[in-house]
């Protein structure tokens, strides 16, 4: 199927998919027994048919990357890992403008996002990783006249939906820059630029096996999870399923990196820069959508500027655009998947109907209603909002925001430190040691002190307590890929 | 240590401080939490016999309510545990070496006894056991550095990232070694700011105690450390399924009731430090302290 890059466009081809998707194992496209259609969450039009893995898929998939560990990667010298990873981050840059697009079909997120944050930080995360590959020895991890750390063996990675090719680079490079080989299985509504990167994996003439994408639904990410070959799991997704997951790493003594979520605060105080702080949340929650996955949506405000806030933050609100993904003027694109609009719409009525005082941006432009097709849900945001509404804790990975006010800075470190979620958090004051006083009250694993939302790969990214587990990026994210138990390194 | 005294949920040491670390035995050795050294709440003891099989003392049998308040102490002495400088924290625990060493004679009699071994193994594990507190007492204002990154990114933004202690970290001691087992696994712990519940090994509970009893000569704030003696199959499922428990350290649970208790400890996504079997006299490396640390990055914007 063809799509023209639109008012996205870079003058460059249209791009075009195949009618249907094998898995990449072993270096190149096999079938399977049963596929499932990927559709636009814009249009509910199919944009591919993609194949279902089953258990022997896996199996499959876990036996080519333990080949390819054995044979090929744990053993070639770090610098040639480097050059398969800088070839890799090419010709990611290369195809960007058809992998933005792709990206914005398949997850709903308006393309000015995919093209100009989500692909630049993928291309990035390899380039960065690159460099790590034949430097662990000094990554200060054990003596550096030492031989380097030791990879893990095989990683078996799950990802979510909301920036997939984003996360895939979080997990896949550090994952072979350290030497391990690696299943991915992207998330069953998003799996279109996953299986492109096989394409390049393909292209870049990385040894067959090093990378292996399985598409599939839950099932098939259990799988990957679970299978007895894979010596790391890295999962990216909600917290009921990454406790299951850390129950059968534990059983298995398999290592573990859990990304989950979990609604942080973002804290905007009486002395702040209202505008700023507005402008922050709003582009930190409402336009970058995807990335802060339900980190940013709670917002606690002193008191006496509460009033001020919500007013700035609704006038910026109600200039938001929503549109198809595609069209370079969309602020908010579409919901990833029906299951997603249903639960924020669950969510919000609850909300409602426990007394939080609901505004929602106007819907569409210049119409009163949403599309009849594909999943819409205008920028909305809950005042009054108290820590008894499901909708104050509970993950939305949408753009509600929900605001309540604080007091005092004890009062709001103490309500934020409550919960056991830990992602993200920001704070807003013109107060250099207030800020940090906060930052360093809050039990969060990255705070954003007078900005939001911001990522790098040089710059470790993860939750504490249920949120996750390990970091990715950085040098911290390195560790997570080593085997650095008893202090050996004699590999 | 003007910081930790000060602070008001953080009494130091308990009023009823022993002046000195008993050797001989007494009756019954009893549990410190919160500072004090409570009986079992359900009133139970054990006994414990030395290597000979001589009868050494009794001890008390901690049940799941006392495994409970001492995380709740444990949680209490956390704020102002974590948030006191590193410098201070260490010279909270270079105190405690000090009074090991003021009565390291009793305790390798109390190795000794309990043991089974020569005087020369007993002394050398006790200045083993001294040497690897004061390695760790001289971690806690050195961690955050060698731990810590300046990151940097692409635009205007300065980011730090820096350790932070988890939290309540359940440390159950290994039965391998009385006294240089249980101060490696300890220490690390409490080093970095979490506070810490132990659970003695079934084997040397009296030690566990006679260690408590230095914290508390040494005026260890209260709750910093507490100790269970009992029986670990019945203490650690508690300990390993506590919402108040961040981090548990499985060096003492053998391997069947340390696969549970990961599996449990899942339950709630704490960190859980299992690393293989150790040479408690080796050089310890700095991964069990990493294991009982989260990582924070804080990002701001740089600009006029």
């Amino acid at each position: 199927m063809r799509f023209a890059h639109g008012a996205a466009g870079d003058g460059g081809s249209p791009v075009t998919l195949r009618g249907s998707y094998g898995l990449f194992i072993g270096g190149s496209f096999v079938s399977g027994s049963s596929v499932f259609k990927t559709i636009s969450p814009a249009t509910e039009e199919v944009l591919a048919e993609v194949t279902h893995g089953t258990t022997e898929d896996v199996d499959r998939a876990v036996a080519a990357a333990r080949g390819a560990y054995e044979r090929v990667w744990s053993v070639m010298p770090g610098r040639e890992r480097a050059r398969y990873l800088v070839r890799i981050a090419r010709l990611l840059r290369e195809r960007a403008a058809e992998l933005a697009v792709i990206e914005s079909l398949d997850t709903g997120r308006p393309i000015r996002q995919t093209r100009d944050v989500d692909l630049p930080l993928a291309v990035a995360h390899f380039f960065y990783h690159a460099g790590w590959a034949d430097k662990l020895a000094y990554a200060g991890f054990g003596p550096a006249a030492g031989p380097p750390p030791r990879p893990l063996g095989v990683v078996g990675q799950v990802i979510g939906w909301n920036s997939p090719l984003l996360m895939l680079a979080w997990k896949i490079a550090p994952a072979l820059a350290c030497g391990n080989t690696v299943v991915l299985k992207p998330a069953e509504t998003t799996p279109l630029t996953a299986l492109a990167f096989g394409e390049i994996c393909a292209e870049a003439g990385l040894p067959p096996g090093v990378v292996n994408i399985v598409t599939g639904d839950g099932l098939a990410g259990q799988l990957v999870a679970g299978h007895p070959g894979v010596d790391k799991v890295a999962f990216t997704g909600s917290p009921e399923v990454g406790r299951e997951i850390a129950k059968s790493a534990a059983l298995w003594g398999k290592r573990l990196t859990l990304e989950l979520g979990g609604t942080a605060a973002n804290i905007v105080c009486a002395d702040a820069d209202i505008e700023a702080a507005a402008r922050g949340i709003v582009e930190g929650v409402f336009i970058r959508q995807g990335h802060a996955c339900a980190a940013s949506s709670r917002v606690f405000v002193q008191q006496p500027v509460r009033d001020e806030l919500v007013a700035a933050i609704r006038t910026r609100m109600a200039a938001l655009r929503s549109g198809h993904p595609l069209d370079e003027a969309t602020d908010i694109g579409a919901v990833n998947s029906r299951g997603q609009l249903e639960r924020i719409t669950e969510l919000t009525r609850a909300a409602q109907a426990d007394g939080a005082v609901r505004w929602s941006a106007p819907p569409w432009p210049e119409q009163d209603t949403l599309p009849d097709r594909g999943f819409w849900f205008p920028p909305t945001l809950f005042a009054g909002v108290t820590p008894e509404h499901r909708i104050a804790g509970e993950e939305l990975c949408w753009p509600v925001l929900t605001v309540s006010s604080f007091a005092t800075p004890e009062e709001v470190a103490e309500r934020t430190s409550g919960t056991r979620y830990g992602l993200s958090a920001g704070v807003w004051t013109r107060q250099g040691a207030l800020s940090e006083w906060l930052a360093a009250r809050l039990r969060a694993g990255v705070i954003w002190l007078n900005s939001f939302g911001l990522l790098d790969p040089a710059v470790p990214f993860g939750g504490y307590q249920e949120s996750g587990l390990g970091r990715e990026g950085g040098r911290h994210g390195l560790e997570d890929y080593l085997d650095l138990t008893g202090g050996t390194y004699d590999g | 240590m003007a910081d930790l005294a000060d602070a008001p949920e953080l009494p130091v040491g308990p009023p009823r401080a022993p002046s000195r670390v008993r050797a001989a035995p007494r009756t019954t050795y009893r549990l410190y939490i919160g500072g004090a050294f409570p009986r079992a709440a359900s009133g139970r003891t054990f006994e414990v016999h030395g290597a000979d099989g001589a009868f050494l003392a009794s001890a008390a049998l901690a049940a799941g309510r006392d495994a409970r308040d001492a995380v709740v102490a444990a949680r209490a002495a956390f704020p102002g545990w974590s948030r006191a400088a590193g410098y201070d924290r260490g010279q909270a625990l270079y105190r405690v070496a000090e009074v090991m060493e003021e009565h390291r004679a009793l305790f390798a009699a109390q190795l000794r006894r309990a043991a089974g071994c020569s005087a020369d193994a007993a002394y050398t594990e006790v200045d083993a056991a001294l040497d690897r507190w004061t390695w760790y007492a001289g971690w806690a204002d050195k961690i955050t550095q060698v731990r810590g990154t300046v990151n940097p990114v692409a635009g205007s933004f300065g980011t730090v990232t820096l350790p932070e202690p988890v939290g309540v970290a359940a440390v159950l001691a290994p039965p391998d070694s009385a006294l240089l087992g249980l101060v490696s696994v300890l220490a690390p712990a409490i080093a970095s700011g979490n506070t810490a519940v132990l659970v003695a090994s079934e084997r040397y509970p009296l030690l566990a105690v006679a260690f408590a009893e230095a914290l508390a000569a040494a005026r260890l704030p209260a709750g910093v450390v507490n100790v269970l003696t009992g029986e670990l199959a019945e203490l650690s499922p508690w300990l390993a399924a506590h919402q108040e428990v961040n981090a548990i350290d499985l060096a003492g649970a053998p391997g069947p009731l340390a696969d549970d208790l990961a599996v449990a400890a899942a339950g709630s996504l704490k960190r859980v430090v299992r690393f293989p079997a150790a040479d408690w006299s080796a050089e310890p490396g700095l991964e069990r302290m990493f294991a009982t640390l989260e990582t924070k990055t804080t990002w701001h914007p740089l600009g006029t």
